[in-house]
């Protein structure tokens, strides 16, 4: 560990020993550490690490095979798992818009909040009368901005965002990017998967590192950053 | 009311729709005629043709022979019955050959077929359009199961590659705070959709495009064409309400299986089609 745990006395999420393995895979081995709210904290590794698993878990889409996953102090494989997903929230990889329009979109993830449509446009930068806009006519960053919107409509405490950026151009990382750092300013744990060193720099707060499905690092994103020689590195194939 | 009677209309009208032994001869050059076109275009599917001709002809005259056991009037209604159950378990394990996919096919299959075949027969029977006997219940019961094995198998094979294709969708709306059945709705709805929009299709061209094979027979066999019109109606209904059973509860079926009870998609294995 190159700096302390980030996580405070009450975390948001806590994963405690937790162990998950596809058929004779082990994905993730051990895992216990705390993700804290009011904070970005980064998920990185190299691929195959178990990364998108660890996040998974966290709402109930994959299920440990031992060990316990916490939200709030409760074991997420107590609480009934609809609620649980619209308080721990998703934003995967590849933009996931539903076929139809941007209103319609939102109608799926909250029925009866339609006053709150627009507004929820614009806290992603999206123009507020773009309701009627087809999801087939977005951009690749639009389109994950209005995936942002409709996951914020379903009010989380937590957002999980799965490598976000990779499918998109610099300038709508950056603005994805600054949306989540606003969004744990506000309050929102966000847990953001990311292969990208720089990003990491951009966003992080807090850093778990994940080698071949054991938490290789704990630590504070200074600290993690100072202990990489060359910054600009991808991490990809580094050991912590 | 249409009524099939008991009594053979061919044996009555016997110069309309009679077919010997040399007419079937006869008809064979026709098989002679998709030989001659598979040697001139080098398909290659001469001793296909004929092997699946002489294969025709061995099992519909063992069918004919069963049927006209099963006709006698000495042989009760339950041999009748267990022969549509015979259809039904046969259609069954061969919807699991073609939908190697789909998991759990077969049982999901004798349960839609099942299903099917009880509410399709109980209504034709229950509101006495068709009279109980043998010479009814096993041809429709065969109209039952025989149209909705193709709808079945696209139903299913449909489901499946919606939610292998469509999965981050899927997720996606699990991770909305969705249901499982509400999650899977649209994707369910599409798969019934194609299942069902080629018997409509059907429907919709029938004596315009083509005289189906019910009418057909009977205008053979010397029935009044109104009365072939009835009958052929009353058959064209249940096929529609048969594939549209079992399409829905095979859907239904199959996507309640693609999900754990805690609302997790499970993994599709991926087979060769």
């Amino acid at each position: 560990m190159t700096g302390g745990r980030p996580g405070g006395d009450h975390p948001v999420l806590a994963f405690d020993e937790v162990c998950v393995s596809f058929g004779d895979v082990e994905v993730l081995r051990s895992v216990t550490a705390d993700v804290a709210d009011a904070r970005v904290t980064v998920l990185a590794g190299p691929s195959g690490s178990g990364k998108t698993t660890l996040l998974r878990l966290c709402n109930r889409l994959e299920v440990p095979t031992s060990g316990t996953v916490r939200f709030r102090g409760e074991d997420v494989a107590t609480l009934d798992p609809l609620v649980l997903r619209r308080a721990v929230g998703m934003v995967f990889q590849r933009p996931t818009l539903f076929p139809g329009t941007i209103g319609e979109n939102f109608a799926v993830a909250a029925p009866d909040r339609a006053d709150a449509y627009e507004e929820h446009l614009t806290q992603v930068g999206l123009p507020a009368d773009w309701l009627d806009r087809r999801a087939d006519d977005l951009s690749g960053g639009e389109a994950q901005r209005a995936c942002l919107a409709r996951t914020l409509l379903t009010g989380p405490e937590v957002l999980l965002m799965d490598e976000p950026t990779s499918a998109l151009d610099p300038e709508a990382t950056r603005t994805l990017e600054q949306l989540g750092t606003d969004l744990a300013r506000s309050g929102l744990a966000v847990l953001w998967v990311s292969h990208d060193l720089a990003q990491v720099a951009r966003i992080a707060d807090a850093c778990l590192v994940l080698h071949d499905g054991r938490l290789a690092d704990d630590a504070w994103a200074e600290d993690y950053l100072a202990d990489r020689a060359h910054p600009d590195d991808d991490p990809r194939g580094a050991t912590p | 009311m249409t009524m099939l009677t008991t009594t053979p209309a061919a044996t009555t009208t016997v110069t309309t729709g009679y077919v010997g032994w040399l007419g079937l001869l006869a008809s064979l050059s026709l098989v002679g005629i998709a030989v001659a076109i598979s040697l001139w275009q080098h398909l290659g599917l001469e001793r296909s043709l004929i092997w699946a001709s002489v294969r025709a002809i061995v099992q519909l005259l063992a069918v004919g022979a069963l049927l006209a056991v099963v006709f006698s009037p000495h042989v009760p209604l339950a041999a009748s019955w267990a022969w549509v159950l015979f259809m039904v378990v046969f259609a069954a394990d061969t919807i699991r050959r073609r939908a190697p996919e789909v998991p759990g096919a077969r049982g999901l299959a004798l349960v839609s077929l099942g299903l099917a075949t009880v509410v399709c027969l109980g209504v034709l029977f229950g509101l006495r359009i068709f009279p109980l006997n043998a010479r009814t219940l096993i041809p429709l019961a065969g109209m039952v199961v025989g149209n909705s094995l193709t709808a079945t198998v696209v139903a299913a094979r449909r489901v499946v590659a919606e939610f292998s294709d469509k999965r981050a969708e899927v997720e996606a709306r699990l991770a909305l705070g969705l249901s499982s059945r509400d999650s899977a709705r649209p994707y369910v709805r599409d798969a019934l959709r194609t299942a069902m929009i080629s018997q409509i299709e059907s429907t919709k061209a029938v004596g315009l495009v083509f005289l189906p094979g019910a009418m057909t027979g009977l205008i053979l066999a010397g029935e009044k064409p109104l009365q072939a019109v009835l009958v052929q109606a009353a058959v064209m209904f249940l096929i529609l309400g048969a594939v549209a059973t079992t399409a829905a509860a095979m859907s239904l079926g199959l996507s309640r299986r693609l999900f754990t009870p805690d609302h997790r998609l499970v993994r599709l294995a991926r087979v060769a089609a």
